[in-house]
């Protein structure tokens, strides 16, 4: 029986024609009648105390149905530490933060409820940066920091302080790798908030049905999240709430977190379990809802004459804003990685999680990775600098590999990592590196190429874990359940793949349940850190086992023969050695009838799961211990044209090899690869989330916060290496997040060789540029 | 001239088929489609004339249709992705991964059939500057241009 490939085929995505005819629908698509809507009224000040509420006018207003402050349901939330209550109570933390919610009959009544509330403030003194959070005397943002309970254990608050948490990584002897140094070089970094900017704004629905049901309908990477939150915060019994996500428009981590969930929860109950929805505008997606880190860092590593790093020190300050989230999450990512894929064995690394009244921060893609690759690839290319050595040179020759131990003391392997030498010596050549990285054109203007390295692990739960369930139609086809998000890399479609190639069967055959149904879909932990391959694939194998096991168990009685003689293929069950001899999936599907007419086994219904093994925790003092099973290594690069005339410079080329152990959807691989790349050089060029010195927020429109647009877009070169991850499915790697991670720091390597400036501060604009070139005055031209 | 002081029916002409909606003078366009015409391929992204994932075809044009009110579009044809039948463009994406999460599709879509109607022979700038009034945050634009080029006339 013949058998196509589905793994390494670039395949149409399940849901294409949906999305290509508006028929594709998203939460905020999900338009109900009698359904309420709430608007939020923020604070207007970054720090302070709520002196008084008064929401006496906007009750009465018209289609007012109710107004809740935070004295409606008092708690505090926080996937790592219990800081936030989810509206603010007797305290505002950051510009933006929810002090009431306008429950109407209309979004404009809502709206006009909200402009009714008066609230006065006592100012507090506004901690706007990290430096100043941990002056001996600084203003504390949490009194009660030390007390909050943390669901995370392995978090550890600084009572009486703005210190979120510390991470240490002590690997080695410090006072041997500096002594074996030559040369040392230091650098020191800052990169600001951003924000996940997604198409569709976060928003959510919720009722509370007479019978006690609470569904909750939310645009989400979380949605099992979603419901164990709410059963903590709220004690609703858990398998009361059932929560729904149909397709994401774009999530980038900024729709892990669970924010206006409890909202949406809160304003239903004080409206007797109406359907409420809550749809954040454009404008409170970047303000209310929460945004990327912002990363401080001072670095130093030592290397020989030739080049070998024999130690790295470094301190990470990271500002989580007004409420940690996943904060302290990133930056143990950053202290874990902090060598990036290189093999460095003394390490002294500090990563600090810091509070500030900016607003609170949340998961972007890459986790964290982007400041300890930006960090550790400036220091690199300044470090060849001073040796006269090549930038790819000092890069493969320090190239982790085989047998040397990650930052936490983690044994690297080929499979667990990837081969990033191999990734290196790829690009070299996509970017014709050999006509050199620096040439000057006849039009007086300068390219300059700029490279970078970046491996990145998952950071899970030690026990993350993953399911799928799989049904069979009469005509022999499969339904496949399991609990990802459809965020938008394609994650249906390439585990359809992966099940598709087990069963040695066409992927048309196999029909993806879109949505998350919390109450039929297996639990998926969350669609984040580019694991779902891993972990839902891991899943689908095992399920696929079982189906096996069951249709051979079947088609044994009805082909009266032994299992072991049997195979699968094209939805057929047959005999090896026989393969005319089969039955059809299709005729036992519901279990198998005798020419009699008497039935056997009943309908076949699979299973399969999937849980993190073999995790640990860190050491407190050490950082030893083991955080991921795997990394994904890559190596990228950027090329730009600069013009010394007037400052300016253009994208030419961006370029991503990366080790993705296995490529199941060529074209959907390429796209994601090349999407992180696009993220990237948004991050390297223009977006930052602008606070003056009230941290009030500056630019909260599209039209202020630029992203880059159609034509500004370099070429993008998009390259991989298959090394296999041995426990991977198909030694498939995760991909989806690594292609946003070096691009930054290439491009300031690129930038700094064309400018002749060190650039260690992003964005870099024109007018960074100017600016740094002229001391920005007026007459500079 | 006409005045709308308050809500009223008025007909549009949606997809090529006349509709009866009851409009307030300060709905949008976008408003309308999707609340009142349960037409939500139009997406709000940000509702200020930004992004252009709400784009839609007015008198064959690409227009914002959050920037436009409803009652504007009175006496004009409003196309919305899903009047598109079996439009090139449509496979064109489908074929060449012109999306991922796919919430701004529609808008580019709308773009991009319009364009191959009003400038079949677009150049690169002018392809450029049609698509630069839309935001993709999935993609790196390059799907897209390859979609939209795939169905231009290619002998320029």
């Amino acid at each position: 029986m013949e058998n196509i490939s589905q793994i390494g085929v670039t395949t149409i995505r399940k849901e294409a024609w949906d999305k290509v005819t508006g028929n594709a629908k998203y939460n905020s698509d999900d338009i109900r009648p009698n359904t309420l809507q709430a608007k939020i009224l923020t604070s207007t000040i970054a720090h302070g105390l709520i002196k008084s509420i008064n929401i006496e006018k906007a009750l009465n207003s018209k289609g007012v149905q109710a107004v809740i402050t935070g004295d409606y349901y008092p708690a505090l939330t926080g996937s790592i530490i219990n800081d936030r209550p989810p509206i603010a109570k007797d305290k505002v933390r950051y510009f933006g933060e929810p002090v009431a919610v306008v429950i109407a009959n209309s979004e404009e009544e809502a709206m006009a409820g909200v402009n009714l509330i008066e609230v006065e403030y006592t100012p507090l003194p506004v901690v706007a940066s990290v430096t100043e959070a941990l002056k001996p005397n600084a203003t504390l943002i949490h009194e009660n920091l030390g007390y909050y309970y943390c669901p995370d254990y392995t978090v550890y608050p600084v009572a009486h302080t703005n210190i979120a948490d510390h991470v240490k990584i002590r690997k080695g002897n410090m006072d041997l790798g500096w002594s074996e140094s030559d040369v040392i070089v230091e650098s020191t970094l800052y990169l600001p908030k951003s924000d996940h900017l997604a198409m569709e704004t976060r928003n959510t629905m919720a009722e509370i049905t007479p019978s006690g049901i609470v569904n909750i309908y939310t645009s989400s990477q979380s949605p099992f999240a979603v419901k164990e939150e709410l059963n903590k915060i709220y004690k609703i019994p858990e398998g009361n709430i059932i929560v729904h996500t149909p397709l994401v428009g774009g999530a980038f981590g900024g729709k892990a977190a669970i924010h206006l969930e409890y909202l949406a929860y809160l304003a239903s109950s004080a409206v007797d379990g109406r359907m409420v929805r809550i749809t954040n505008t454009r404008e409170d997606d970047i303000t209310i809802s929460p945004s990327k880190i912002a990363a401080e860092g001072k670095l130093k590593i030592g290397a020989t004459k030739d080049g070998i790093i024999k130690a790295l020190e470094c301190t990470y300050y990271i500002d989580c804003g007004a409420y940690a989230d996943t904060g302290p999450r990133m930056a143990k990512s950053i202290a874990i990685d902090c060598s990036g894929p290189y093999n460095i064995e003394n390490i002294h690394c500090d990563s600090i999680s810091v509070y500030t009244n900016h607003g609170y921060v949340t998961s972007l893609r890459g986790f964290g990775h982007g400041v300890c690759t930006f960090g550790i690839e400036r220091l690199l290319d300044k470090l060849a600098s001073k040796l006269n050595m090549d930038p790819f040179d000092i890069r493969i020759k320090n190239a982790i590999a085989e047998g040397n131990k990650s930052p936490t003391q983690d044994i690297i392997t080929l499979s667990n990592t990837g081969n990033i030498t191999a990734c290196l010596l790829k690009l070299k050549q996509v970017m014709n590196w050999n006509e050199g990285n620096i040439i000057k054109t006849d039009k007086g203007t300068i390219i300059t190429k700029g490279i970078a390295s970046l491996w990145k692990t998952s950071n899970s739960p030690t026990n993350a874990s993953s399911g799928v369930v799989l049904t069979l139609n009469d005509d022999g086809s499969i339904n496949l359940n399991f609990g990802a998000s459809e965020i938008g890399p394609g994650m249906k479609t390439t585990i359809a793949q992966i099940l598709a190639e087990r069963m040695k069967m066409d992927v048309e055959n196999i029909h993806v349940f879109m949505d998350v149904n919390t109450q039929i879909t297996p639990k998926h932990w969350k669609t984040v850190a580019s694991m779902t391959t891993f972990m839902v694939g891991n899943a689908v194998l095992n399920a696929a086992k079982d189906l096996i096991n069951q249709l051979k168990e079947i088609g044994g009685i009805a082909l009266k023969c032994s299992q072991d003689d049997l195979e699968i293929a094209n939805q057929k069950i047959y005999v090896v050695h026989r393969p005319d001899i089969f039955i059809s999936f299709k005729d036992l599907v519901n279990g198998y009838q005798y020419s009699s007419g008497k039935s056997i086994y009943g309908q076949i219904i699979a299973k399969g799961s999937y849980i993190t093994s073999g995790l640990t925790p860190l050491d407190k003092e050490t950082g030893k211990g083991k955080s991921a099973n795997s990394w994904t290594v890559a190596a990228q690069a950027v090329e730009i044209e600069y013009n010394p005339e007037n400052y300016s410079y253009r994208l030419l080329k961006a370029a991503t090899v990366i080790d993705a152990g296995k490529v199941i959807n060529p074209k959907a691989a390429r796209g994601v690869v090349m999407g992180g790349m696009s993220m990237g050089l948004g991050l390297a060029t223009r977006e930052d989330l602008i606070y003056d010195k009230e941290a009030i927020l500056q630019n909260s429109s599209l039209r202020t916060y630029k992203l880059l647009r159609f034509g500004e877009n370099p070429e993008y070169i998009v390259d991989f290496i298959e090394t296999p991850q041995i426990d991977a499915p198909y030694g498939a790697r995760g991909i989806a997040e690594h292609g946003t991670i070096g691009i930054p720091a290439a491009f300031a390597n690129a930038m700094s060789l064309a400018v002749g400036t060190e650039f260690d501060t992003l964005p870099i604009s024109n007018e960074v540029i100017w600016k740094t070139k002229t001391g920005g005055k007026y007459d500079s031209f | 001239m006409f005045e709308i002081l308050n809500p009223t029916i008025i007909t549009l002409n949606i997809n090529g088929e006349d509709r009866d909606v009851m409009v307030k003078p300060s709905h949008t366009l976008l408003y309308t489609l999707r609340n009142e015409l349960g037409l939500t391929g139009a997406k709000p992204g940000c509702e200020n004339g930004d992004c252009g994932a709400c784009t839609v075809l007015v008198d064959d044009w690409p227009i914002k249709s959050c920037l436009m009110l409803t009652v504007e579009a009175i006496g004009k044809k409003v196309l919305t992705v899903e009047g598109l039948k079996n439009a090139p463009i449509q496979k064109a994406f489908v074929e060449n991964f012109g999306f991922q999460c796919g919430y701004c599709t529609s808008g580019f879509l709308m773009v991009c059939h319009s364009l191959s109607k009003i400038r079949p022979n677009a150049d690169d700038a002018e392809i450029q500057d049609w698509l630069q009034s839309n935001l993709c945050r999935c993609t790196g634009y390059e799907e897209i241009e390859d979609a939209v080029k795939s169905i231009l006339v290619k002998d320029i």
